[in-house]
């Protein structure tokens, strides 16, 4: 299994993401509704990408299919060499669990569970589930547990004196700020994010993008960032408008 | 793999427990095992008393009787069951009292000289080592006490009327036959005596071993050879079932239930009330596991939809979910058990009746059962959802408005209800009460919820100043309704608990009154009536009702002549070759039942009228036409409809009552019962002395036991019912607590909106006060159903609901609901809005 990773990196290191003829359609009241037109570009490894737009104009839907938590009507998406249209619902929860980490606007963290245990999920399920050691690169120790792990997640992301607050006693940016670090901590490849500035004030999102971009340049990771904020995009090595579904330079 | 996944979940499970999200739902399964176990442990060991308690009237559990020697085959089936056998033999003969007595005794007693000379007719009971087998027999040797053992050779025990009659004293000597006995004790309560026709006559109990030198028995004697049997329950009926296929025509076999129809009734009558509590908790803690799971998922959306976001299959979701329902079970199930143990135990203590009963220990059936249900319950309702959870799509983390996958929704409910209604079979025992209960509930259910929703409907249109609350309700019609129906099956358990119940038991009670028949009188001759109730009136006692009888032989049915040998089945062979106890009555016997037919309109008629359950064993139907033979001469007449008897009152019942046309010139002697009250003893014995022909058939003993039945019964049942009140409130409060989950959204965002407190409180007390009243209306209305159908179906005893219990649930349900609902938004409404939609 690591080998055959090891060498589908290899030939497709170039683009990590691609979009190819990416189209989606819904039924609503009765009637076809095209979300998103044709759409195709690509990423390469270690990138950072802004999709930027207005409200409503697709960005969310393009995100879900990038990262294959929905299928599109047409075209088809390469995530990392693989066609996302070859698999099924679980092959696509694999290859998630394996190369993506999520943001997203309302955070997301498991109410019931601390800081801590909020990033230490993700590493329980990949030991739950047996994946590649690939996943959890030798970048860190790997004798060292799962919770130190986590701990060590969220003191990057300066949350050390917070890991055992429940999300309810967190502000909007700590929130996030763990949402990352869960997003992180288990390396990976590709990092999406939907409008992880929404729900906070300028000056913490501005703080929070900061970090994912930090976190890009650190560890390589491939960043596609999903936002409104002209500002915040432009920080992003590459940046792609959309509107009322389609691709506008 | 699944290692890890198991030690994830439990992970899960610690978090979430830490987190209170389990906690109804353990709350629920715990409650319902807890009162399963607690039911069926009780359940069985007061089964197990009373059969214990009735069988000391037979002294035994099974007994076999016949005219000749016993086969000794049949005591080696026995013994080889590791039963207890004691052999017994029942005869008439003549007793007198022994002349050599001591002049100065006879002194003292000289104004009763005559009676040395008197022979009495006895019932003799020869006894063997270890009789009674069950039951204990009192007697008085100068103290009374429990017997130890039997009488020893060369001595007897008699009863008060032997002692009474020949005037003896303890010490004293009888003749019976060429033996001369020493009265070594005077019986005070007896067992084996009260069933049959039987012990009319004083009684002698003797040891067996002085039998065989008495040379009373000889060929052709009228004795009755007796094998009595008692040990565990299972190795008894599978005897029996081996004793059936053997029995020889004169031979019979007798467990109670047979012995005495009214103990019958009023055991079954007892575990069907048992099963009924059992099933009400069981429907209840159902509700509640329901309620509890499906606020649990929808609790669990976002979970499963960042677990599949983080990449675990489907497979994995369904397991992580599976291992923390079955942990969580695993646990909910011990504690109930436990806890059910544990009640069952204090009940037994608290509660008079039982701690004197002494209470076989219980078996394990009802911890098995109740631990098997319980899960079962657990995968039905809970699990079963799951499989929603798993499918949950990984796009809600992008769209929270995408819920659960609803498209199966139903079909998993029906499972749910699938399993709920085979537990409800299983546990009721009996396929008819399971299915009343069930068919009732699912009935209910269905219209409650529907009646609930046209009502919230209808509510609505109403144009009321401000009723944004109606409207509100009703926008949301059905999950309102579903909180109605929720609302009144907790609010039904509470009703049923405090009104129904004390109605019922007391009605129960009252059939069998203080002043209920306690003597049968039988042999009454034509021309003894007038002088009898001339002795009744002027020994105040009330004169009963003669009721005038014939026997008769059933030897024919349309016309075709039958045996005993038609009929495999003991009980029916031994009606066709018994006499009948025929009577003839113009109107219908006075607490009976019409089942079926037509009563007759002419006296002049030829009809019968039958009782339903002989017509059962017999093949009897209406229309056929039965032949009788009365002392030599015949008569057919048609069967024209079926009674049910009134087993518990007592009375002279009748299987077949002919029309007085039919009867009349036949040779009649008349039969009555009547109530000789404990201080009129003195009048029961000069009844005896004035009509010596009379047999007087003391029922006292029977009375006693329906009576001691009744009673454990009530008793028992109040504090199961507890235990339906416990789940009852563990069903509003999941009800509520489902209520509150979502007026918190809805709240938050009217905040949001604008709207200030005290119009949130308006709006939000109305729409409680509503869902209350209503509830409460329904929880009334299924409550007096639900009473009425156990009165008619279980105990067969009137029941009418009253006023107060509509009022009650209606006001009740309007005042607790609006109250808790209140205590549980009122936080909210003072909280800021984004944190309950961050929160929520
Ligand atoms: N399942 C769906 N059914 C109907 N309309 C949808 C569905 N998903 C998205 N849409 C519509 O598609 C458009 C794009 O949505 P979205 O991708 O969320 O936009 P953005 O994230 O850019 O605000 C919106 O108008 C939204 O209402
Ligand atoms: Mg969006």
């Amino acid at each position: 299994m690591h080998k055959i990773n090891f060498k589908k990196e290899y030939i497709f290191m170039a683009d990590i993401v691609q979009a190819a003829n990416l189209g989606k359609q819904v039924e609503s009241g009765g009637q076809p509704l095209t979300i998103l037109h044709e759409i195709n570009f690509s990423v390469k490894a270690g990138e950072s990408l802004a999709i930027l737009g207005a409200s409503g104009s697709g960005k969310s839907t393009l995100l879900g299919l990038l990262a294959g938590l929905d299928t599109p009507s047409n075209g088809t998406v390469y995530l990392d060499g693989h066609d996302l249209s070859a698999l099924d619902e679980d092959g696509r929860a694999r290859l998630r669990g394996r190369l993506a980490g999520f943001v997203f606007q309302s955070f997301q963290l498991l109410p019931a569970l601390s800081a801590l245990e909020n990033v230490m999920l993700p590493l329980e399920l990949h030991t739950a589930s047996n994946l590649p050691a690939s996943k959890l690169p030798a970048i860190n120790n790997h004798s060292i547990s799962i919770q130190e792990r986590a701990r060590q997640a969220l003191q990057k992301v300066g949350l050390a004196a917070r890991v055992t607050h429940l999300p309810k006693h967190l502000s909007g940016g700590e929130q996030q700020r763990v949402a990352i670090a869960r997003a992180f901590v288990g390396q990976p490849k590709i990092l999406f994010a939907d409008e992880p500035t929404g729900n906070l004030d300028a000056t913490t999102g501005a703080q929070i993008i900061e970090l994912l971009l930090e976190l890009n340049r650190a560890h390589g990771t491939t960043l596609i960032l999903v936002t409104h904020d002209e500002a915040l995009a432009r920080r992003c090595n590459r940046q792609i408008h959309l509107a009322a579904g389609r691709i506008v330079i | 793999m699944t290692g890890n996944i198991f030690r994830l979940s439990f992970n899960m499970l610690r978090r979430d427990w830490r987190a209170g999200e389990w906690r109804v739902l353990l709350l629920a399964l715990v409650l319902a095992v807890g009162s399963m176990s607690t039911v069926g442990l009780f359940a069985d060991r007061v089964r197990q008393a009373l059969q214990q308690e009735a069988t000391s009237l037979l002294g035994a559990d099974l007994r076999v009787t016949s005219t000749r020697v016993i086969s000794p085959e049949y005591r080696a089936a026995a013994l080889q069951r590791n039963l207890a056998v004691v052999t017994s033999a029942v005869f008439p003969s003549m007793v007198s009292r022994a002349q050599a007595i001591s002049r100065d005794q006879a002194t003292s007693r000289a104004q009763a000289a005559s009676a040395d000379a008197q022979t009495i007719l006895t019932e003799i009971m020869a006894v063997g080592q270890g009789y009674p087998l069950r039951g204990k027999i009192e007697i008085d040797d100068g103290t009374p006490h429990e017997a130890t053992g039997i009488p020893q050779r060369g001595t007897v025990w008699g009863d008060a009327r032997l002692i009474q009659r020949l005037n003896l004293e303890i010490g004293d000597e009888i003749n019976l036959g060429t033996l001369r006995l020493r009265v070594a004790a005077r019986i005070v309560r007896d067992v084996d005596q009260a069933v049959g026709f039987a012990s009319f006559a004083p009684r002698v109990l003797l040891n067996l071993e002085d039998l065989s030198s008495s040379g009373l028995v000889q060929e052709g004697s009228r004795i009755s050879h007796r094998l009595l049997i008692a040990g565990e329950p299972n190795k008894v009926s599978e005897l029996r079932s081996w004793l059936v296929e053997r029995l020889q025509l004169s031979e019979k076999i007798e467990d109670v239930r047979d012995a005495r129809p009214e103990i019958r009734t009023a055991l079954e009558r007892a575990e069907n009330f048992l099963g009924l509590a059992a099933l009400t908790a069981v429907v209840l803690a159902g509700v509640a596991l329901a309620l509890a799971a499906r606020q649990f998922i929808t609790r669990h959306l976002d979970t499963c939809a960042m677990l599949r976001c983080l990449g675990a299959s489907q497979a994995q979701v369904l397991q992580i979910f599976l291992y923390q329902f079955l942990l969580l079970g695993f646990f909910a199930v011990i504690f109930g058990c436990i806890i059910g143990y544990a009640v069952q135990a204090g009940l037994v203590q608290t509660i008079a009746a039982m701690r004197d009963a002494n209470l076989p220990t219980p078996s394990w059936m009802p911890i098995w059962q109740a631990s098997i249900s319980g899960l079962a319950l657990l995968l039905g309702f809970a699990f079963l959802p799951l499989w929603q959870l798993k499918s949950v799509s990984p796009l809600r983390v992008i769209r929270r408005e995408l819920g659960i996958p609803e498209a199966r929704t139903g079909l998993l409910y029906g499972l749910g209800g699938v399993v709920l209604g085979g537990l409800f079979l299983w546990q009721a025992g009996s396929l008819k009460l399971g299915f009343i209960v069930l068919g009732g509930l699912a009935g209910g259910l269905l219209i409650f919820g529907l009646l609930a929703w046209l009502a919230l409907r209808a509510l609505s249109k109403i144009p009321l100043a401000g009723n944004r609350a109606l409207t509100n309700l009703a926008q949301h019609g059905r999950t309102n309704a579903l909180q109605i129906v929720a609302l009144s099956l907790g609010g039904m358990a509470l009703l049923l608990l405090t009104f129904v119940r004390g109605d019922l038991l007391d009605n129960w009670r009252t059939r069998l009154p203080p002043d209920a028949p306690n003597r049968f009188l039988v042999n009454i001759q034509a021309d003894q009536r007038e002088p009898l109730l001339n002795f009744f009136t002027a020994q105040k006692i009330n004169t009963p009702k003669l009721f005038p009888m014939v026997r008769g032989r059933l030897i024919a049915i349309n016309h075709r002549a039958i045996s005993g040998d038609d009929y495999p089945e003991p009980r029916a062979r031994s009606l066709v070759e018994r006499e009948f106890n025929l009577s003839w009555s113009e109107n219908m016997p006075s607490g009976n039942e019409l089942v079926q037919g037509r009563w007759w309109m002419q006296p002049t008629e030829s009809a019968l009228s039958v009782e339903e359950g002989i017509a059962k064993t017999l093949g009897i139907h209406i229309g056929d036409t039965l032949t009788y033979d009365v002392a030599g001469s015949q008569f057919s007449a048609e069967v024209v409809n079926f009674r049910r008897l009134n087993w518990d009152s007592m009375q002279v019942n009748f299987f077949v009552v002919a029309t007085p046309a039919l009867l009349e010139n036949f040779t009649t002697s008349y039969l009555t019962s009547f109530h000789l009250p404990a201080d009129q003893v003195r009048a029961g014995d000069k009844l005896a002395t004035t009509f010596p022909n009379l047999l007087i058939i003391n029922t006292e003993a029977v009375i006693e036991q329906v009576r001691n039945i009744v009673e454990q019964i009530a008793q028992t049942v109040s504090a199961i019912f507890m235990f339906t009140l416990l789940s009852g409130l563990a069903v509003l409060y999941a009800a509520l607590l489902a209520m509150q989950d979502e007026r918190i959204h809805q709240t938050a965002i009217l905040r949001t909106l604008g709207a200030d407190s005290r119009y949130l409180r308006k709006l939000h007390l109305t729409e409680f006060a509503v869902l209350g009243a209503l509830s409460g209306l329904f929880s009334a209305a299924g409550a007096a159903l639900l009473g009425w159908v156990i009165a008619n179906q279980v105990l067969d005893i009137p029941y009418r609901p009253g006023i107060m219990l509509l009022l009650t649930g209606v006001g009740g349900g309007t005042v607790i609901v609006t109250l808790a609902g209140w205590l549980a938004t009122r936080r909210v409404a003072n909280m800021s809005p984004l944190r309950v939609l961050q929160s929520a």
